[in-house]
């Protein structure tokens, strides 16, 4: 009742913070909530991740299957990205199809993933044009407090590292690791007023004029963005996003390698 | 009774009366329960069940929407039991198929049995059931989870309800069957009752068993509900404990918190 | 010597848990109790109280649930010709009408004086059978909240924010400087500069988290003598 509509006082104090520098939470604009990584939680998957940060909690899972190729790259595995936003999570989640906030939550992550070469996919193909593996990933979000993207494209990438491609089911040798390529990771920034901050909690989320999400790889470089809400950004402003970026995304990786 | 070809059947039950996972009989997997486990949920409880993983929430009452299925003079109790993708081992397709709206409608009617609803005209009370990981009785694990989510979210109700189902296997009634003895076993009954008063509100059965067989088995079940529900107990009281002690200075009455 | 005055000071009370059966003979079901066959029982996770003749079980959990008088903190979440519909964190939205405000208001102006998203104190003025919700701000204090900060707590954690006699709230309120209103409903109102508003509300969520340790009080009075310092300064 009423989640969606935000209190102007909240509004306006959370704007006050953000321009002295600080949130409500005590954190300062640059820094996240406290991120938890926990691998390999799902057995019946072929490799797993919950990570939280802060209250946000996200459950991957993926699995991985033999099918068929796309026509186009008959030589090359497939990646399939879905996410659920699923009514356990939050309030304000309905049961149902997909909507366009978890198909947009999908294709961000997916982007990332794609777009930063972490699955080497050519690596996947079992038959030309016949048999590859398909990598399914799948986001199932348990607890929504702000920053799905962030939560959603770390456990992602946590559960492909320690995925196992089931080749002995299939009577094809060994179960192998994943091949992977490398850690983009991605960084979510919004604006509130003048002021940018990473990281944004529900509430933040809420009151955000514009949002800017980026994948920035291991040599400080773009890999995939998403701009999202119906504010706008100054060229210089993107600037600094980018860097907030390089530099958040590089702490992430650590968290990520440590865990 | 899934009709998986019988020629690959294992033994179930060895000559000692021991199961495949070294069970007895009427043995139960472990189980494990933590009631609150979600942060924007009313209420939460995640269940580990042999090897089942189940995470249930509660919402509510609220009011339920849209208009047209709110009852003038009681709550509706609405359910949604739902299978992760990566929670079996061929990766389900997301979102609800029959059997899952099947459990759903049933579960839902398990609640109404318990929850004093007429408190709360034209509200909704929604359980969310989600299924991470798989390995038969997910249902009862489900219900068994919703039952300490309801309570944890302070919903008013008459009893827990616990829930377990027996069955037979090797021509023997047995107790919990995981998922060889529920794929390769002669049938499964699954029950929960409410154990003050030891009414039965959920009772399904596939499957082939005599009469004194199918009586053997309804009461191993029925015992068994009773030992899962000092579990359920246990986690409310294990998250609540900290209330017990307080000092006599901060102790509010009830009558002093009314002023 | 310190250690037996501390222990004499706890006060340990009983939990009990839905279908507990809390006593036999002829005593009277209270809140958060049921009776059936001549037996009392629970029916919510809470606290064992009896009080007179009365069984209660005060509830560790659950939404709001209004009672008349109650004085709390609503969201405007609608507007119509002569009403509002106010959010008040209650399973219930709850209209305001024209004439339970402090203001003479024309047909159609409603807009000119609340509008979706503004707070106000306000109060609960009827609750009939079917749980429908009036409330009203022509009773004394009640207002448009302008400024400050409201943050939601666990409606069952409201006695303890405020404490025994008011003891934790005027805590908060003299360390902090900031004007503070908690709602019964589990807003609260809080009114200062930023920076007093930032450490009320971070005192706030500590009582929440922690309103089950031992030694509550003085933990937060150091944690606030802590934050204030550098207020000052």
């Amino acid at each position: 009742m009423g989640e969606d509509i935000v209190s102007e006082i909240m509004r306006e104090y959370l704007q006050q913070l953000a321009a002295k520098g600080t949130r409500v939470d005590g954190r300062k604009l640059d820094e996240y909530r406290q991120i938890e990584i926990k691998k390999n939680v799902i057995s019946s998957a072929e490799g797993s991740a919950q990570v939280s940060i802060g209250n946000t909690s996200v459950l991957v899972g993926v699995k991985v299957e033999l099918g068929e190729p796309f026509p186009d790259t008959p030589n090359v595995g497939v990646l399939t990205t879905n996410a659920e936003l699923i009514p356990l999570a939050s309030p304000t989640f309905e049961a149902g199809p997909p909507n366009e906030e978890g198909i947009e939550l999908a294709r961000v992550v997916d982007r990332g993933l794609r777009e930063g070469r972490v699955i080497d996919l050519e690596k996947l193909c079992v038959a030309p044009g016949e048999k590859v593996w398909i990598i399914f990933v799948d986001i199932h979000v348990l607890d929504y407090d702000g920053n799905l993207f962030d939560a959603a494209y770390l456990a992602s990438l946590a559960a492909l590292t320690c995925t196992r491609v089931p080749a002995s089911a299939q009577g094809m040798g060994e179960d192998f690791p994943l091949p992977l390529n490398g850690l983009p990771i991605e960084c979510t920034v919004v604006k509130i007023k003048n002021a940018m901050m990473v990281d944004p909690a529900l509430d933040e989320e809420k009151i955000a004029d514009v949002r800017l999400t980026m994948a920035i790889d291991e040599n400080g470089n773009i890999r995939a963005v998403q701009k999202g809400l119906a504010g706008s950004f100054s060229v210089e402003e993107v600037r600094k996003v980018i860097s907030m970026c390089q530099v958040c995304s590089s702490k992430l990786r650590e968290i990520l390698k440590s865990s | 009774m899934s009709g998986i070809g019988m020629e690959n059947k294992p033994k179930l039950v060895d000559e000692n009366g021991r199961r495949i996972d070294g069970r007895k009989l009427d043995e139960l997997r472990p189980i494990r329960i933590e009631a609150g486990v979600l942060k924007r949920a009313d209420g939460s409880a995640y269940v580990e069940w042999g090897e089942n993983k189940v995470l249930a929430a509660v919402y509510g009452p609220r009011e339920a929407k849209p208009k047209h299925i709110q009852n003038p003079a009681r709550a509706i109790v609405q359910c949604r039991y739902n299978m992760a993708p990566f929670s079996v081992s061929e990766r389900k397709r997301p979102g609800p198929d029959r059997r899952s709206v099947e459990i759903s409608k049933i579960t839902g009617e398990v609640f109404e049995n318990v929850l004093f609803l007429e408190m709360f005209p034209r509200a909704s009370v929604d359980i969310f059931i989600e299924v991470l990981q798989a390995n038969a009785g997910t249902r009862c694990a489900g219900i068994t989870a919703a039952s300490v989510a309801l309570a944890d979210a302070g919903i008013p109700m008459a009893d827990l309800v616990p829930a377990c189902a027996a069955g037979k296997i090797d021509g023997q009634i047995a107790l919990d069957l995981k998922k060889e003895e529920d794929n390769y076993g002669e049938a499964d009954l699954p029950v929960a009752i409410i154990p003050r008063t030891k009414e039965i509100v959920l009772l399904q059965m596939d499957g082939n068993m005599s009469q004194s067989e199918f009586e053997t088995a309804l009461n191993m079940a029925i015992d068994a509900c009773m030992k899962i529900y000092e579990l359920q107990k246990e986690a409310l009281k294990n998250k609540y404990k900290g209330e017990q002690e307080v000092e006599r200075e901060e102790v509010q009455t009830p009558k002093q918190e009314q002023r | 010597m310190e250690e037996r005055k501390q222990m004499q000071n706890v006060a340990t009370r009983k939990i009990v848990v839905p279908g507990e059966l809390l006593m036999k003979g002829h005593m009277k079901p209270g809140v958060g109790t049921y009776a059936r066959d001549g037996q009392i029982f629970a029916a919510t996770v809470g606290i064992l109280n009896v009080h007179g003749n009365y069984v209660n079980v005060i509830p560790l959990s659950g939404k709001y649930m209004p009672r008349v008088g109650d004085v709390i903190i609503g969201k405007i979440i609608d507007v119509a010709p002569t009403n509002w519909l106010v959010d008040i964190n209650a399973p219930y939205p709850a209209p305001l009408h024209i004439s339970g405000t402090p203001w003479r208001i024309e047909m159609g102006e409603t807009q000119k004086y609340l509008n979706v998203g503004d707070m106000v104190l306000c109060e609960v003025e009827a609750v009939d059978e079917t749980k429908r919700v009036m409330v009203t701000m022509g009773k004394p204090g009640c207002k448009k909240l302008l400024g400050g900060e409201i943050i939601e707590i666990t409606p069952t954690k409201v006695p303890r924010v405020i404490g025994k006699g008011g003891s934790m709230i005027n805590l908060l309120k003299n360390y902090t400087k900031c004007r503070i209103f908690v709602g019964q409903n589990g807003r609260i109102w809080i009114e200062g500069s930023v920076e007093q508003i930032a450490i009320a509300i971070l005192a706030i969520r500590k009582i929440e988290e922690e309103s089950h340790l031992l030694g509550l009080t003085d933990s937060i009075k150091n944690f606030l003598e802590e934050k204030t310092k550098n207020l000052t300064q």
